[in-house]
């Protein structure tokens, strides 16, 4: 039987195949059927601070609005013995998948300001999850700010987190810095244990109808796992923390790719929202049978075996190729 | 103090009690009682215990006819029931309250008393429900103050249980039942030790049991009746002493002690009054203050009024006694007396007669009114009653408080007597209802009262427009007890939360001498002297005030709080008022904002927070300059051009100073004119919407979703160019029909509320620049003066005849006068632009029967009211019954215009020899189904008056007074959900049942929104709402397929925001009908929780998912051959979560108890494809079976 066990951030995963942080890995119920479709670990969606404090402050608003105003009306909603606002809800959701699971559940966080990363972190440890992927993302638009002020608050915050919390801390970064490698080496000296690439945004589009901005999040497709892995072929060489990939990991071939470019785990959404949950367990096969053809006993043998300083020509992953890619057409 | 204190109101001291000491409460909500069953309905869904160990189960009614039914049935069965009620909802319990008294069964029921409406509604407090109720042969137990509700609320439990009299237990609404004050609370021992068990046992062994049968309810006949009725007479004639026994006992487990009438004054007072209710407590003090300057004065409070005991009640007047005042707080016109100088009067002569009488002399009587709809009731009144008490002719029923100089029945007050309280601090708050202060002035007395050995006392004061309305906070704290039931007439402490009520009102009128003043002021310390009136500069010099500002609104910016000040102006109060020490008070500010706010959100708790350890840095004292400077005084409240009645009586109201009008300034049947709402410039939007006219595509969106008919559109010649003020916007005028005419929008600046829901629903966008719209808002304070003149042209200009116009289109609807216009509704009310609606399309001929509820108090509530009339002085004639009652009041309404239709017709016909032929057939034969039609038939009209008047003939005279009806009236009958689907249900059946041409419109809003949001049977399934806590778990009731089954009557749904011509169309369709029509109109509310310039969007949503099909059921198809049910939406496009989960009453179910909101919303969903396909396949079948035949 081939072993398609790993480690990533020091936990035993029985395979390279996590969920990736999105609306599935919500419900406790999908978190379940994750598990039973053999994934290794789950990444839970991520706690958005900022969602947390949009919520709070629009409850509040709801509840006042016209309270206290009109003397028939003094309030127009009952009180509740509590709200479900707040953190509350997340971290049960750890406790709830933790007691129900035996896969580990890695927790995600997005604060929105510095001083709570930390906070939230320590509460994420405190209700049990086994590690944490900080979901740290800025969309720069002020001119005077540069990027060495960005990756330095970005190190600020891993630092505080890491330091913060027992468990080990993975951080999931964009693709936009200047060097990706050395954003990479600032978060692990910084004292993260993983670097999951990379994030994929909300990008927003034009409507020419209605002359408006609308949100969109396109599912990925395997088209984008190229550029994760360039970079997880790149740095995975050069630091010591785990790489996750994630975004167009679809197939089974394409586990393999990211072990052979390097990474300790592969992650998936789109391909679970598109094909259902149980497209995991078809992954896995898929990932199992290559293996098998290949003759390896395991898939840590391969893990690496693309990686930039594996391969015979590390400048295939340099720009050279890209101008010859250009030329071709 | 003893044991353990609390900070409540009357209301939720009562229901405290009440609750515990009951297995169930069967309600409904009624002003000023509602807080009780909601807090009862909240404690029962935590699953609190009464002192039995069981959960009370609590059970809201269709209507208090309802309440009352099932409190007398669950009675019957053994359960210890109760409910709470006020004003009508008590009227309507009354044939039940007779039935349980009539069957001697043990009950308590509490009343927040509460004015019965008579020449207009009240929601204010007076004793005129409960005297209405009082021949029912209930037990009638007064309470004066918070703690005394506390208390005689238990002692009406026990009593009744050993009396076997049903106690209905009574304190001043609003005075008592609004009034946060700090109490000793009655632990549940105490209330274990009040309560007989024994007694408990045998009540429930009175009750029907299949297992020892009886009947209960007979019907007598001559022969028994009066002889069974007179069986109950042992009963009353021991009640008396029962009372008096639980008030000794709970003397002796408490130490508060009651009697049946409780003396106090002087030992051998000559001049005694005798008051019930809040009043006693106010009457108290001052006889207390008056006999330690050594007069010979005292109050009888009386705690049961029936039975009356008159040997108990003669044993409490001291033998001194020579002039007994009465005082009631009621009115019963015709009557020799109000009922408590009546009692009086039998008392002092039946025991005289029967030589019982303890007094020296038989005392002289008098009696007066006062109080009435919470009027203020002071200690200068009291004196004056005592005074007048002391002359040797004192006038006899009179009254006090006001200045009756009709029929010179009121006393003469010394308005600067006044009592001193040393140790007691008193502070006034003037802010508005958005912003907070009224929360955090609660929070405050909870703070004071909670934290230190203070007693407190808080009253507010609202106004009665929904939206920008003020709030006065009245707050004393003390060493003593505060029997003050009046607002504060010397304050130590004024704060102004809001900087434009400098020029409004007088808000340091009842300031002290050297008091502290606090302003919110955009102005720094430096600056802000020169923004204020005379009015205040002079009191602030004359006073000596210490004088402060601070720019909460900046502080409150900086920390993302938006408007809501209240934490920041409450830190400054703590610390100039040195109630508590700074520190200590800011601690415990802090733990309150935590208390409060921690469930909803840590953000929340954190920006308040921090605005509270802002708000100090920002406070700053001013220099108070020694001489007047201002150069302008406070605004006079309506302009000098307005009529005398709105400037003389309606202004003064609006200045706060309606007290002081005298009777004879206000009509003695309740009419007032209509079209006042345009005179009170209420100013209270910070931002109005301004016009683009390039940009605009004239669709007239905008104005026809104005909830205040502010934002206008009109079509005019060129000449109206010409004298228009400068920089006068306008376009060429987008019509077929109106070539080389001009089109201007316009909003009236100083009535706009700054809603944006025009500028939300407007479609036309800049192509340039995509933040601006054809209508944006602006902020208002720049352009006010200018936008004013420009409305003001406007309004000269004339509206362009309707019969012109294609009324079926929003386009020209726009063009239509709004005959209701400026109402005191909520900013982005959802119902108002459906009543504007239908008085643009039929208020020059509409008769309008209005429910009570929000329609009631927006359209009718003074000083100004929003139903108008257009240049020919038409409008809308309206009218509020009751709540209950509505559509049986819209029928009679019909009917008498039928009356005076038909004998005009008759009456034509028979002058038709001296009208002449041709005149009378045009106006028997006219076509009045459409405007040119009606505008011929009113010039026809208009000539017969004219023939008429030289007509020297009775019927000639008769015709010209009913000439007027011979255009076709329009009956429209207006109301809630709360009316339409719950507590006026019967009737409005009925009337649709009768086919009488009658159009009902239904403002649906899906719950009672006028009382705060309590479920009605239109709340729809997992919304939650007071009462449905835990959301709905039932279905919203169909009301359309209801009224289709009738078959004839002509039904509507519409929602104006997803589609305003098929609104348009069913309100056309519906008064065209010539029988019954009801249309039920979706209303965005405020108690649906979200940001309210969003109302069209979710109408759209509403209607995509399906929870609100449209549709159209027209009887006129069937005889067409067509199916009469049109479905006007399409098949559920989005699933009901997109809708529901934007609104805070489905979102805040979603996320405190998920599970069970999903599962409330899939039921919901399923509900939804259910009646889809219902609605389908009955207009399919309906248009099959015409088709057969």
């Amino acid at each position: 039987m081939t072993d398609l066990s790993t480690t990533y951030l020091g936990l035993k995963l029985k395979n390279p195949l996590v969920a990736s942080a999105s609306p599935l890995t919500k419900q406790f119920d999908n978190i379940k059927r994750l598990e039973e479709a053999g994934v290794g670990a789950i990444v839970l969606h991520s706690l958005f601070e900022e969602e947390l404090i949009a919520e709070s402050i629009r409850l509040h608003e709801h509840l006042e609005e016209g309270a206290e105003s009109f003397p028939e009306a003094l309030t127009y909603f009952p009180e509740l013995p509590q709200y479900g606002i707040g953190p509350e809800s997340y971290l049960k959701l750890i406790e709830a998948a933790k007691g129900s699971t035996s896969m580990p559940i890695i927790a995600s966080l997005n604060a929105a300001s510095p001083g709570k990363w930390a906070d939230y972190a320590r509460r994420i440890e405190e209700s049990g999850a086994d590690a944490l992927e900080l979901n740290v993302y800025t969309i720069p638009t002020d001119p005077l700010v540069t990027s060495s002020q960005v990756e330095e608050e970005l190190s600020e915050i891993v630092k505080d987190v890491c330091e913060a919390v027992e468990i080990p801390v993975a951080v999931k970064l964009s693709p936009f810095y200047s060097s990706i490698p050395c954003v990479a080496k600032t978060v692990t000296e910084a004292g993260a244990e993983g670097i999951t690439i990379f994030n994929r945004f909300y990008q927003p589009d034009l409507d020419i109808k209605t002359m408006d901005v609308v949100p969109r999040l396109e599912l990925s497709t395997s088209q984008e796992l190229l550029l994760r892995l360039r970079w997880a072929a790149i740095i995975s060489p050069r630091i010591k923390a785990d790489i996750a990939i994630t975004g167009g990991v679809h197939k089974g071939e394409d586990i393999a790719k990211c072990i052979l470019a390097g990474a300790k785990v592969a992650m998936v959404a789109s391909a679970l929202l598109k094909n259902g949950i149980s497209h995991a367990s078809i992954m896995l096969e898929e990932f199992r049978r290559f293996l098998e053809e290949k003759r390896l006993k395991s898939a840590e043998e391969i893990r690496g075996h693309l990686s930039q300083r594996a391969v015979a020509n590390p400048k295939a992953f340099e720009r050279a190729n890209y101008v010859k890619l250009i030329s071709s057409y | 103090m003893k044991g353990k204190m609390i900070t409540v109101d009357g209301n939720e001291a009562v229901a405290s009690v009440a609750y515990r000491l009951s297995e169930a409460a069967t309600i409904y909500p009624i002003t000023p009682s509602s807080p009780m069953g909601e807090h009862a309905d909240e404690w029962s869904a935590q699953g609190r215990q009464n002192i039995w160990g069981g959960v009370p189960r609590v059970v809201e009614m269709q209507s208090e006819g309802g309440a009352a039914g099932a409190m007398h049935g669950s009675l019957q069965a053994g359960a210890l029931t109760t409910t709470f009620t006020a004003s009508q909802g008590l009227l309507l319990m009354i044939p039940n309250m007779f039935k349980i008294a009539g069957e001697l069964t043990s009950c308590a029921m509490h009343v927040s008393a509460r004015t019965v409406a008579t020449h207009a509604l009240s929601i204010f407090g007076d004793h005129s429900d409960v005297m209405a109720a009082r021949s029912t042969g209930w037990a009638l137990l007064a309470s004066g103050s918070v703690q005394e509700a506390h208390h005689l609320a238990c002692i009406a439990h026990a009593a009744t249980l050993k009396a076997r009299v049903p106690v209905l237990h009574f304190f001043d609404g609003f005075r008592t039942s609004h009034e946060v004050s700090k109490i000793e609370y009655l632990e549940d021992e105490t209330l274990r030790d009040m309560i007989d068990d024994d007694l408990v046992a045998a009540h429930r062994k009175r009750a029907l049991s299949p297992d020892r049968p009886f009947i209960r309810g007979t019907a007598q006949n001559p022969d028994v009746f009066f002889q069974a009725r007179e069986a109950c007479n042992p009963y009353y004639m021991a009640a008396p002493d029962i009372f008096q026994e639980a008030m000794d006992k709970f003397s002796s487990l408490t130490g508060y002690s009651y009697h049946l009438f409780d003396y106090v004054g002087h030992p051998e007072a000559e001049r005694v009054l005798v008051i019930m209710g809040s009043g006693a407590e106010t009457a108290h003090e001052t006889v207390q203050y008056l006999t330690e300057q050594g007069e010979k004065v005292g109050v009888i409070k009386v705690r049961l009024f029936r039975p009356f005991s008159a040997r108990h009640f003669v044993n409490s007047l001291p033998k001194s006694v020579k002039t007994v005042a009465i005082l009631d707080r009621t009115k019963e016109s015709g009557s020799l007396g109000e009922p408590l100088y009546l009692d009086v009067v039998s008392a002092i002569e039946e025991m005289a007669a029967s030589g019982e009488l303890p007094t020296k002399d038989k005392p002289r009587i008098i009696g007066g009114r006062y109080g009435l709809s919470s009027k203020e009731f002071t200690p200068a009144m009291v004196k004056a009653v005592l005074d007048e008490a002391s002359k040797p002719s004192p006038k006899n029923h009179f009254t006090v408080g006001i200045d009756d100089d009709v029929a010179k029945t009121s006393l003469e007050l010394d308005r600067s007597f006044s009592i001193p309280h040393p140790g007691l601090s008193q502070a006034v708050f003037f802010g508005l209802g958005a912003d907070g202060t009224v929360g955090a002035n609660k929070n405050s007395i909870k703070i004071i009262g909670e934290g230190t050995d203070l007693y407190a006392q808080g009253y507010f004061v609202y106004d009665s427009k929904k939206s920008g309305g003020i709030t006065i906070s009245h707050l004393r704290f003390g060493p003593e007890p505060i029997r003050s039931t009046y607002v504060i007439q010397k304050a130590d402490f004024v704060g102004c939360h809001q900087f434009p009520f400098v020029e409004k009102y007088d808000v340091l009128n009842a300031a002290a001498q050297g008091a502290t003043f606090l302003l919110n002021s955009p102005y720094g310390p430096e600056e802000v002297w020169d923004h204020l009136p005379v009015t205040m500069q002079r009191h602030i010099i004359d006073k000596k005030l210490k004088f402060y500002v601070i720019d909460a609104y900046r502080v409150a910016r900086e920390k993302g709080l938006g408007v809501r000040i209240n934490t920041i102006m409450q830190t400054c109060f703590f610390a100039l008022s040195g109630i508590l020490p700074k520190d200590d008070a800011i601690g415990r500010i802090k733990e309150a904002i935590e208390k409060t706010y921690g469930k909803r959100g840590e953000a929340v708790v954190e920006m308040n927070i921090a605005a509270v350890d802002a708000a100090l840095d920002h406070m700053h004292q001013v220099n108070v300059p020694e001489r007047v400077t201002a150069s302008f005084d406070l605004r006079p409240p309506v302009s000098p051009e307005a009529p005398e009645f709105v400037r003389d009586v309606l202004g003064p109201m609006i200045a706060l100073k309606g007290d002081e009008l005298p009777v004879s300034a206000l009509p003695a049947d309740g009419t007032f004119p209509s079209g006042t709402s345009r005179w009170e410039k209420r100013n209270i939007a910070l931002e109005i919407p301004q016009w683009e006219p390039e940009i605009c595509i004239q669709c007239g969106k905008c104005a026809l979703v104005c909830p205040h008919a502010t934002i206008r559109g009109k079509v005019y010649e060129k000449k109206w160019l010409e004298g228009a003020p400068e920089g006068w916007r306008y376009a060429p005028a987008k019509w077929p029909k109106m070539q080389g005419m001009y089109f201007t929008i316009q909003v009236a600046p100083e009535d706009c509320v700054g809603c944006g829901l025009c500028v939300q629903n407007c479609p036309a966008k800049s192509k340039t620049d995509a933040k601006k719209k054809a209508i944006n808002m602006t902020p208002q304070l720049p352009i006010k003066d200018r936008e004013a003149r420009y409305w003001e042209h406007f309004l000269s200009i004339p509206d362009i005849e309707r019969g012109q116009l294609n009324i079926k289109s929003v386009k020209d609807v726009m063009l239509l006068r709004p005959l209701f216009e400026f109402s005191g509704a909520c900013a982005g009310c959802g119902e108002t632009p459906y009543v504007k609606l239908l008085s643009q399309l039929f208020g020059d001929r509409a008769i309008v029967a209005n429910a009570t509820g929000c329609s009631s108090i927006y359209g009718g509530n003074l000083p100004t009211t929003p139903w108008t009339y257009n240049d020919d002085g038409r409008g809308p004639a309206w009218s509020n019954s009751l709540f209950e009652d509505n559509a049986e009041f819209g029928l009679g309404m019909r009917l008498s215009a039928n009356i005076r239709q038909t004998r005009a017709r008759q009456l034509l016909s028979e002058l038709a020899g001296s009208i002449g032929e041709r005149l009378v057939d045009e106006i028997l034969k006219a076509d009045q189904s459409d405007e040119s039609g009606l505008a011929t038939v009113r010039q026809r009209v208009a000539e017969l008056k004219t023939k008429l008047s030289g007509l020297n003939d009775p019927k000639a005279k008769e015709l010209a007074e009913l000439a007027d009806d011979l255009v076709k009236r329009s009956i429209w009958i207006v109301g809630g959900d709360g009316w339409a689907y719950d507590i006026g249900y019967g009737g409005l059946d009925h009337v649709l049942a009768s086919g009488e041409n009658v159009n009902v419109l239904v403002l649906d809003t899906e719950v009672y929104s006028n009382t705060g949001g309590q479920m009605s049977k239109a709340t729809p399934m997992g919304a939650v709402a007071k009462f449905a806590a835990a959301g709905k778990p039932t279905g919203k009731k169909d009301l359309a397929l209801m009224a289709m089954t009738y078959g004839n009557v002509y039904v509507a749904r519409v929602a104006i925001g997803a589609n305003d011509a098929q609104t348009i169309r069913a309100f056309l369709e519906a008064e065209s009908y010539p029988g019954s029509s009801i249309i039920i109109a979706y209303c965005h509310c405020i108690a649906h929780g979200y940001d309210l310039k969003y109302g069209l969007e979710q109408q759209k949503k509403a209607v995509a998912c399906g929870h609100w099909p449209l549709l159209r059921y027209d009887p006129r198809l069937a005889a067409e051959g067509k199916s009469p049910l049109q479905l006007d939406s399409k098949a559920p496009q989005i699933p009901l979560k997109e809708y529901a989960l934007n609104e805070t009453r489905f979102a805040m179910l979603h996320n405190a108890f998920p599970e069970r909101a999903e599962k409330l919303l899939e039921a919901a969903q399923k509900g939804i494809y259910e009646r889809w396909a219902l609605y389908e396949g009955l207009s399919q079948i309906l248009g099959r079976k015409e088709d057969a035949m």
